[in-house]
């Protein structure tokens, strides 16, 4: 038992490494890209990012127009619903923008990066480049993770915009609360250093899910089977992954 | 005991294990310059493996692998790409990337590794895809392709560098006779008119006789024997026989190792 448990755990610490190894090669191979092959990231950036925009929309509208419904049943009751700006505000910039756009971006994108690229390794082409004397690393994966961590902060900014958009529509124009009074009070209490949290945060979980998704594919097994584990594992370790950092980046903001 | 300008590749003394199986033992092989040749054996006597150790997309255990007279072992990553654009090759499936269409497979590893300007690309590319009938198939995407269609755009992308050594990875596998002997031929065009060096992993007999110049017939892991397909099929053992003759019964067994055949239908196996 106590064996199982230690061998689980070299090997979670081995796969940990190969991964963190795996992500400097993909940075050393960063900026040849951006000088030669622009054009590469810039179709990637189209797949990840703009294939995801209906479904980011559509989310955010209707969590926008929860977050609505829900503020304003709870602030009423110390009659507070003016607040209810700010309320939905502070939890789409700092919270549910970044995290649920993570998390739709890697049903999304990542499962369609990981599903592909296993795909190419199953049927050869990534060993046909590599007999052309190309390396898969730089013309396949580093384009994928480009086009992801450019795609993913974009992704979460129209989340929360559209989300405020949501709860906007449901608070004022459904609900009555004052329009003055819900954007007054949004301005007058959320800082810049909020909105920069949700900005570090969908920068750092659009690194983690595009590196995650890249990482599942290259290394599936080359079978049926292998690539369809390995697109399930992206979405699962994604989440694990992105909501335990979140709880890191959310601590280390708070003053 | 560089001998270069005869022979092209030579593999001495290969080892490759892989997990407890050992694939290879004791290995010799060598490929001359200008010829076809071929490398014959039954299913899963690790051909392909073959052909991976010889491009170094794995590595031996032991022994060596010299391409024109360099120890690929000691090559460095750079130099390893270097040589690979001496190499051509044709996978068992084609590999063509699925993303790009027939023309921009052919002419992606052009665009990869020259600064050539678009007229000449397409100027090369056309002449290849010509070569192998398929000009008019230019626009069409892989999914589009017939196996045959896919395998004669992936022949054209494995010439379009003009490589000095072409692989072949079982071209003739799962073929309608017209592709097949389109293949064929094809294989036998390119290698005198363009005065390549070909290698040739198959274990169909009949094509391969008819196209390769030198054969070797590989079985647990060495060589059996080696020669012309006429000296091959002429031969007395009776191991290469079996093959060439496509025997059921004969040094290679057609059952998998088992337990009694009776005991075990009788149910006495377990006991």
């Amino acid at each position: 038992m106590l064996r199982e448990i230690w061998v689980t755990f070299v090997d979670f610490v081995r796969t940990f490494g190969a991964l963190q190894l795996f992500f400097l090669r993909l940075l050393a191979a960063t900026p040849s890209i951006f000088v030669r092959r622009f054009g590469l990231v810039v179709k990637q950036v189209y797949n990840a990012g703009a294939l995801s925009l209906v479904i980011i929309m559509v989310c955010g509208l209707f969590v926008g127009g929860v977050l609505g419904l829900q503020g304003y049943s709870n602030l009423s009751k110390f009659n507070a619903e003016d607040s209810v700006g700010t309320f939905a505000a502070f939890s789409l910039l700092k919270e549910l923008g970044p995290v649920i756009t993570a998390l739709l971006f890697a049903g999304r994108a990542g499962t369609s990066l990981a599903s592909e690229i296993g795909l190419m390794k199953a049927t050869d082409q990534l060993s046909a480049m590599e007999m052309m004397a190309i390396n898969p690393l730089r013309r396949v994966l580093v384009p994928r993770f480009l086009g992801g961590v450019i795609s993913m902060p974009l992704l979460a900014a129209v989340f929360s915009m559209v989300g405020l958009f949501g709860a906007h529509m449901v608070a004022v124009s459904l609900l009555g609360v004052d329009a003055g009074a819900f954007w007054q009070q949004m301005a007058a209490t959320l800082d810049v250093r909020d909105v920069n949290e949700g900005i570090f945060k969908s920068f750092v979980f659009g690194v983690v899910a595009s590196v995650l998704a890249v990482w599942e594919g290259y290394n599936a097994i080359p079978t049926a089977e292998g690539v369809g584990r390995a697109t399930t594992r992206t979405v699962v370790i994604t989440a694990i992954a992105v909501l335990i950092i979140d709880f890191m980046i959310t601590a280390s903001f708070l003053r | 005991m560089n001998d270069g300008s005869e022979n092209l590749i030579e593999i001495r003394d290969l080892d490759y294990a892989r997990g407890h199986r050992q694939i290879f033992k004791d290995l010799n092989i060598s490929i001359t310059r200008g010829q076809v040749t071929a490398i014959m054996g039954p299913s899963g006597t690790g051909k392909t493996t073959l052909l991976r150790l010889i491009t170094r997309q794995l590595v031996p255990d032991r022994g060596s692998i010299f391409v024109g007279g360099v120890d690929i072992s000691t090559l460095s990553l750079n130099e390893l790409y270097k040589l690979r654009r001496r190499f051509g090759m044709l996978f068992q499936a084609g590999a063509l990337l699925t993303d790009l269409n027939v023309f921009e497979n052919v002419a992606f590893p052009l665009r990869e590794h020259t600064k050539l300007p678009n007229r000449l690309i397409r100027h090369i590319v056309l002449t290849k895809l010509h070569a192998v009938g398929l000009r008019g198939a230019a626009d069409m995407v892989p999914a589009q392709l017939s196996g045959g269609m896919a395998r004669r755009v992936a022949l054209a992308r494995a010439m379009v560098m003009d490589p000095e050594i072409l692989i072949y990875d079982e071209p003739f596998v799962g073929l309608d006779p017209i592709s097949m002997g389109v293949i064929v031929r094809l294989v036998r065009k390119m290698n005198d008119a363009l005065g390549i060096s070909s290698i040739l992993v198959s274990h169909d007999v009949q094509e391969v006789s008819t196209v390769a110049d030198c054969s070797y017939l590989i079985s647990d892991g060495k060589v059996a024997a080696s020669g012309s397909p006429d000296e091959l099929s002429n031969t007395s053992s009776e191991l290469v026989r079996q093959f060439m003759h496509g025997m059921a019964d004969g040094p290679v067994a057609f059952h998998f190792a088992a337990p009694n055949y009776a005991e075990q239908l009788l149910g006495r196996d377990n006991e």
